[in-house]
């Protein structure tokens, strides 16, 4: 579905994404791990679209992808964004927001589609005339949700989604995102700093470091520590350390 | 079930359509607005005064182009209640008949400056590169034009009147609009929510003119209000030179003017006008700061 | 005692009547380690700025008893609270982009903080600084000391803060997610970095935190709030043996690397948590 082949991104003097290559099988969820600096987000906003200095190879579907995206691309490929605050226009309704992208693809049915849209991620219709200011952080997650999933696309590209909401709520969206998948049959590439969030709702994980993919596994490996790269055990073993409440003085 | 405007529907927390979530906010930034004490004062002035303005027919009962030669520079009595100019015409009337026309030059000016240069301001920041630098180019030469200098140009090429005056100012007022908008697109263009809008397709007009331009819409009417001042003053300096209003058009600032000798023995008939123009510049900048509070998004 | 709070009660007016964000909770701080655990909105970041009394103006407070170091915060008039302030009680936030100065130099900011409450000449300040980044482990402390803040990591932000707080030398240090922004990496550093110092000054530490296993790992006791309330409140070895259900369902709500989850519990609340 998904081939990355070679990719570099360069910032200036500074080579944020080193001929990073892997790919993604249609209705898979890879996730990239790394910390921050790593480039694994930089990695996903070209992928979008977002950045265009960026040299190698991308394609989705078959399609080899040009600098400058189609609108069909667009269709296909969405993005969630990690701070719930700031991806949504502070001067939208809900309603306007989602319909946005219903009326930029000239897709007809706008009012059942919102309220198919608001239903499929659990908000209440109270929402929909609601401004982002009057949400709390989960619902405003779900409303970028929803607006990622108004054009049907095939992929959706998740920085970060929950790392910026309390562990309930992010229990609920990780819950949510695994049943859209399975429900749409959606791609996923997820990136994240957070190792155990990516071996939840991820099968296959790529480990980024300073600009470089140094690994390749599956979410069970990471689980089992059948790791290769130090870097990878590393960030492994501070996951458990850190996760397990201490319980010993 | 509460009633449509009452309010209760327009403090709900959950709209129930798009009408009505609009309504909310405007009735919320209202609140907001009445809060501030002085805020209210320069809005019930700037009320009065166009109020006044537009029915002066009604509330003048003298001509304000009579002229009573053997009546000139009489002080205030109870038939010319702001007294006579230099050519016996009655004061009051010409104020505010006069309001018309410095109110009228002033709106006039905004409606053709915000529009301009919101969208020069907006469409260089958003576009950025060639363009961006172009543009403000352009804004930097209007900018450079003293406003004088070009009003003069204007009347070799035009003839002198309210239109010329409107034209010259407008031409040199819309550059700071320009820049201010471009200032906010610039703060606004990285956002998470514009990059979302892009990635749902939509080309760089439709952003531009549905998501970046009202995020620029406060600053540029707060803007407005604080400029009005600055422009009634301009339209006198206009008129003094005899570009702006000619007579025998009243106008505030062309009143001044032409009666500038008088100011020591009868004071009443430059200062009166001079009153109204400072109160309608102190009413513009009092509402002006309070809209500013109000709809400045980086407040919420 | 350094801190004591009993029935701390903070209100605000909106414009449909009063709504309480923290309702009677009472905390103890000796020279120890209190973690204060919640979700958003929970009150956590309110109960501990009232220490300082670093309230937003409208905010309405009242409270039996709010201490520190026997000082009655509520009663105390400013001048005495700016003593207290920064030289004996030092406040780290979130996110260093937003709580340091963007035109000053990090070295120039520690020494502004120094001179503030130490006295002393611009050298011996400069000085002090250089010594302050090298107690918060930078590695290269004169070139830190240069660089403005958008220059510096988010870690390196924090460490900077936190060296900035500690020039006064004070009692109590109270971090409000201090290391939210951060990854998991370079958020065990600095809290290591916190905890270490905090016991070699003999300091009381509040750590305000969402991360309730994290928390559980820098600090003696934790304190977990819910709507305003202190609900359970434990010794940090014993959180695994905790019984309140919202303390439970924080922890079980977590994905975690040791086996497989099909789904995430999901923190079903119970209304009656809302009183006590």
């Amino acid at each position: 579905m998904i081939e990355i082949d070679g990719l570099c991104v360069r910032f200036g003097g500074l080579e944020a994404v080193k001929s990073v290559s892997f790919s993604v099988v249609r209705g898979e969820s890879f996730g990239l791990v790394g910390e921050s600096g790593s480039g694994k987000s930089t990695v996903l906003r070209a992928l979008s679209g977002l950045n265009l200095n960026w040299t190698g190879r991308m394609s989705v579907d078959g399609q080899v992808l040009a600098p400058r995206r189609s609108k069909d691309f667009h269709r296909r490929v969405q993005m969630v964004f990690q701070d719930p605050y700031g991806s949504l226009h502070p001067r939208q309704t809900v309603d306007r927001l989602l319909s946005e992208p219903l009326q930029v693809h000239g897709m007809d049915n706008i009012e059942r589609r919102i309220m198919r849209g608001l239903n499929e991620v659990a908000l209440p219709a109270t929402v929909r005339f609601r401004y982002p200011h009057q949400l709390s952080g989960g619902q405003r997650q779900r409303v970028a949700i929803a607006r990622a999933l108004m054009a049907e696309p095939q992929v959706l590209l998740l920085d970060e989604p929950t790392s910026a909401l309390d562990v309930s709520v992010q229990a609920e969206v990780l819950n949510l995102l695994m049943d859209l998948q399975q429900a749409h049959g959606l791609t996923y590439i997820l990136v994240s700093h957070n190792l155990a969030v990516v071996a939840h709702l991820c099968d296959r994980i790529g480990v980024m470091q300073a600009g470089e993919l140094v690994e390749l596994l599956s979410a069970d490996d990471l689980r089992g520590g059948r790791t290769h790269h130090p870097h990878t055990a590393s960030l492994r073993e501070l996951s458990i350390e850190l996760e397990e409440p201490e319980t010993s003085l | 079930m509460s009633g449509v405007l009452s309010r209760e529907w327009l403090l709900s927390e959950t709209p129930a359509s798009r009408a009505q979530a609009a309504w909310v906010r405007r009735y919320r930034g209202w609140l907001q607005l009445r809060a501030n004490g002085l805020a209210m004062v320069g809005l019930v002035t700037v009320a009065i005064m166009i109020l006044a303005s537009l029915a002066a027919p009604l509330l003048a009962w003298q001509d304000p182009s009579a002229q009573d030669l053997a009546g000139r520079l009489a002080p205030p009595s109870l038939a010319h209640w702001f007294g006579t100019d230099e050519l016996g015409r009655d004061i009051y009337a010409r104020i505010l008949y006069g309001g018309r026309v410095t109110l009228g030059m002033v709106v006039a000016v905004v409606l053709l400056v915000a529009p301009v240069g919101l969208a020069v301001g907006s469409i260089a920041g958003y576009l950025g590169g060639l363009a961006d630098r172009a543009l403000m180019r352009v804004t930097d030469v209007f900018l450079a034009f003293p406003r004088l200098v070009l009003a003069l140009a204007f009347v070799a090429a035009l003839k002198p009147g309210i239109t010329s005056a409107v034209i010259a100012i407008a031409l040199t007022a819309w550059p700071p609009y320009a820049r201010l908008a471009r200032a906010d697109t610039l703060t606004v263009r990285s956002s998470d929510y514009i990059a979302a809008v892009r990635l749902t397709g939509a080309g760089s007009g439709r952003i531009i003119l549905r998501h970046i331009m009202p995020l620029c819409l406060s600053s540029v009417i707060v803007r407005v209000t604080l400029d009005m001042s600055g422009i009634i003053l301009t339209a006198a300096a206009l008129g003094f030179l005899g570009m702006g209003a000619q007579p025998p058009m009243p106008e505030w600032g062309t009143m001044i003017a032409s009666s500038r000798a008088f100011i020591l023995d009868q004071w009443w008939v430059p200062t009166i006008p001079g009153v109204a123009i400072f109160v309608a510049s102190l009413a513009f900048n009092l509402l002006g700061d309070g809209m500013r509070d109000v709809l400045d998004p980086r407040q919420r | 005692m350094l801190v004591e709070i009993r029935n701390l009660r903070i209100q605000f007016p909106t414009a449909t009547g009063l709504s309480e964000a923290v309702r009677n909770v009472s905390l103890t701080l000796g020279q120890e380690k209190l973690g204060i655990v919640g979700e958003s909105g929970s009150g956590k970041s309110l109960t501990a700025r009232s220490i300082l009394r670093l309230l937003p103006p409208n905010a309405i407070v009242t409270a039996d008893k709010l201490t520190f170091d026997n000082i009655d915060v509520m009663r105390a008039d400013e001048i005495a609270l700016r003593r207290v302030r920064g030289a004996r009680a030092g406040l780290i936030l979130q996110d260093p982009k937003f709580s340091l100065n963007p035109v000053m130099t990090a070295g120039a900011q520690i020494a502004e903080a120094w001179r503030a409450h130490r006295g002393g000449g611009r050298k011996l300040a400069e000085q002090a600084a250089i010594d302050l980044l090298a107690q918060v482990q930078i590695r290269d402390p004169k070139h830190v000391a240069r660089a403005y803040p958008h220059e510096l990591s988010g870690g390196m932000g924090q460490r900077v803060m936190i060296a900035m707080m500690l020039a006064p030398d004070p009692e109590l240090l109270i971090a409000d997610e201090p290391t939210s922004a951060l990854d998991a990496t370079v958020q065990a550093e600095i809290l290591r970095l916190i905890e270490d110092l905090v016991s070699r000054r003999g300091m009381g530490l509040i750590l305000i935190s969402h991360d309730l296993p994290l928390v559980s790992h820098f600090c003696d006791r934790v304190a977990v709030m819910y709507a305003g309330r202190v609900v359970e409140e434990l010794a940090a070895e014993e959180l695994l043996r905790a019984r309140h259900p919202y303390t439970r369902g924080l922890l079980e709500c977590l994905p975690t690397l040791s086996h497989r989850q099909k789904r995430l519990a999901v923190m079903q609340r119970d209304p009656s948590w809302l009183e006590s």
